[in-house]
């Protein structure tokens, strides 16, 4: 029988028997999930990020939008009311990395799309308080200033092969080669915030009018 | 229907589960059956006063050590957690929710369906009905029309009586239900200087100060160039396209020279969203009453 003391005085087994206990629970919780239909198949109506949408959401992800906004409306009524359906594992089978957030300084953005207008975006984005004058958002004017082409479009059909790669080992829909071939095109002279706004725009409509 | 691609992943949770309750039995039972020395220190010191030694567990910790693992196992009799079991209470996450949901809208049912069967100026006239309506306003609309209702650059205040498209009862609910989709188009074809003119002519409608002489022109580029169409021969503006009034005091984007000159030139759009599906007929109803109140005896 394994002694206390010998594991104390190995390092090598302390390493291993301590590796064990800490992937224990994800072996458990994590990696079922990858095994499960719910979590594999796109809801109906979920559609890969086009490359306008895939580049907005790297500014997202640049600007740090998930410190303060979640993408995850949990199943209780105080949520449902406010932001519509709660969201099912099926809508972030083209997220790579999720969105989900942990903390919620400004509202869930997961079905933001088409709450608002395009120009309430804008004016918004440019200055916060120009529209909610109680908000402590800050300001992303600057996004206004570059063009996507030069940021995060610079490598978009990269971005849109790796994004097809990990379609393809699930065997879900996926971008063609056309679509790949004219993404640069699809950006075209878009800003930054151009492309930010169309991410935002797309968030969470599949299950939109879903009571 | 099972989740899992596989059969095997039902078991291998199921494994993995069980093994690891298994696995701490074990563990409490062989060490409860270890030598143990007590009031012998085992001959380590740390930090000058800190010695090791080997005594039992104490008994109230193994107590709960034994009840956490009979509360696994009724937890899992009752609650999902065993791969495709669904547990006896046949919870979900989905269900709690749809309960949550049911007990209340059971609950303001009456309410609101006694609203429902009022007309929309009676609802605005209860003061229940605006109390619900105010809280209603603060969750879906004052994120665009502020929290007092005044709105902003571009987005309309609710609190006066100029309206886009029509104040009428029947109007607000329209708009909030389908929602609203205004354009300007632009009109930069016309060139600087005839855009300068009908601006003139544009402020000079409200009895803003203006140049006269540019004015004059304006009016007629105002006729030639079409905005009659939207804005009507006397500038009155048309709630069935929602263009909006230039005789009066009240600007949407603005009413400076050079705002009124970037309005001809690049053109405006903006959009109500419809709020119909996502709220239903009865919110809507009193969101309605809601707004119709805020500019009543305006």
């Amino acid at each position: 029988m394994l002694k206390h003391e010998q594991i104390e005085k190995s390092v090598a087994l302390l390493v291993v028997l301590t590796l064990l206990t800490v992937i224990w629970g994800g072996l458990l919780e994590i990696v079922p999930l990858f095994f499960q239909k719910s979590t594999t198949t796109p809801v109906e109506g979920v559609k890969p990020y086009d490359a306008v949408r895939l580049a907005g959401r790297d500014i997202y992800i640049r600007e740090g939008c998930f410190l303060c906004h979640s993408q995850m409306i949990r199943p209780f009524r105080a949520e449902t009311e406010r932001y519509g359906h709660y969201s099912v594992a099926g809508e972030y089978v083209y997220d790579h990395p999720f969105q989900w957030g942990s903390k919620r300084t400004g509202p869930d953005l997961a079905r933001v799309g088409a709450r608002y207008s395009d120009e309430w975006q804008r004016a918004h984005l440019m200055n916060p308080r120009d529209v909610v004058p109680e908000s402590n958002m800050p300001a992303f004017a600057f996004l206004a200033a570059t063009k996507a082409k030069d940021s995060v479009g610079a490598d978009i059909e990269k971005k849109m092969e790796i994004m097809r790669g990990y379609a393809k080992v699930r065997g879900i829909p996926t971008y063609s080669d056309e679509e790949i071939k004219g993404a640069k095109a699809a950006i075209g002279d878009k800003t930054e915030m151009d492309v930010l706004i169309a991410y935002l725009q797309g968030l969470g409509l599949a299950l939109k009018n879903v009571k | 229907m099972s989740d899992f691609v596989s059969d095997f992943w039902n078991l291998y949770v199921v494994a993995i589960v069980l093994g690891s309750i298994l696995f701490c039995v074990i563990l409490l039972v062989v060490q409860g059956k270890a030598t143990f020395t007590p009031g012998k220190t085992m001959g380590h010191v740390w930090d000058e006063t800190l010695e090791e030694y080997n005594n039992p567990m104490p008994k109230w910790w193994s107590w709960m050590f034994i009840i956490t693992v009979v509360f696994a196992f009724v937890y899992l009799a009752l609650y999902p957690g065993l791969g495709n079991f669904k547990g006896m209470l046949g919870w979900t996450s989905a269900g709690e929710h749809k309960r949550e949901v049911e007990k209340m809208d059971a609950a303001v049912k009456p309410l609101f369906d006694k609203y429902m069967a009022m007309d929309l100026k009676a609802v605005a006239a209860d003061k229940t009905a605006m109390e619900m309506g105010k809280r209603l306003y603060l969750t879906y609309c004052m994120q665009c029309h502020g929290a007092d209702a005044r709105g902003a650059k571009g987005f309309p205040n609710l609190t006066d009586a100029d309206w886009l498209y029509g104040g009428e009862p029947e109007q607000i609910k329209e708009t909030i239900a389908n929602g609203r989709m205004g354009v300007m188009p632009p009109h930069a074809q016309l060139g600087g200087d005839t855009i300068k003119d009908v601006a003139n002519f544009v402020r000079s409608l409200s009895g803003l100060p203006n140049d006269a002489t540019r004015a004059a022109k304006g009016k007629e580029a105002f006729t030639s160039a079409g905005c009659v169409g939207c804005h009507g021969p006397e500038g009155k503006g048309m709630h069935a396209v929602g263009a909006p009034n230039l005789t009066d005091k009240v600007w949407l984007y603005g009413s400076s020279e050079a705002v009124i000159t970037e309005t001809i030139t690049n053109g405006r759009q903006n959009q109500m969203p419809a709020w119909k599906e996502f709220l239903g007929d009865a919110k809507v109803h009193l969101l309605s009453a809601y707004v119709l109140s805020l500019s009543q005896g305006k």
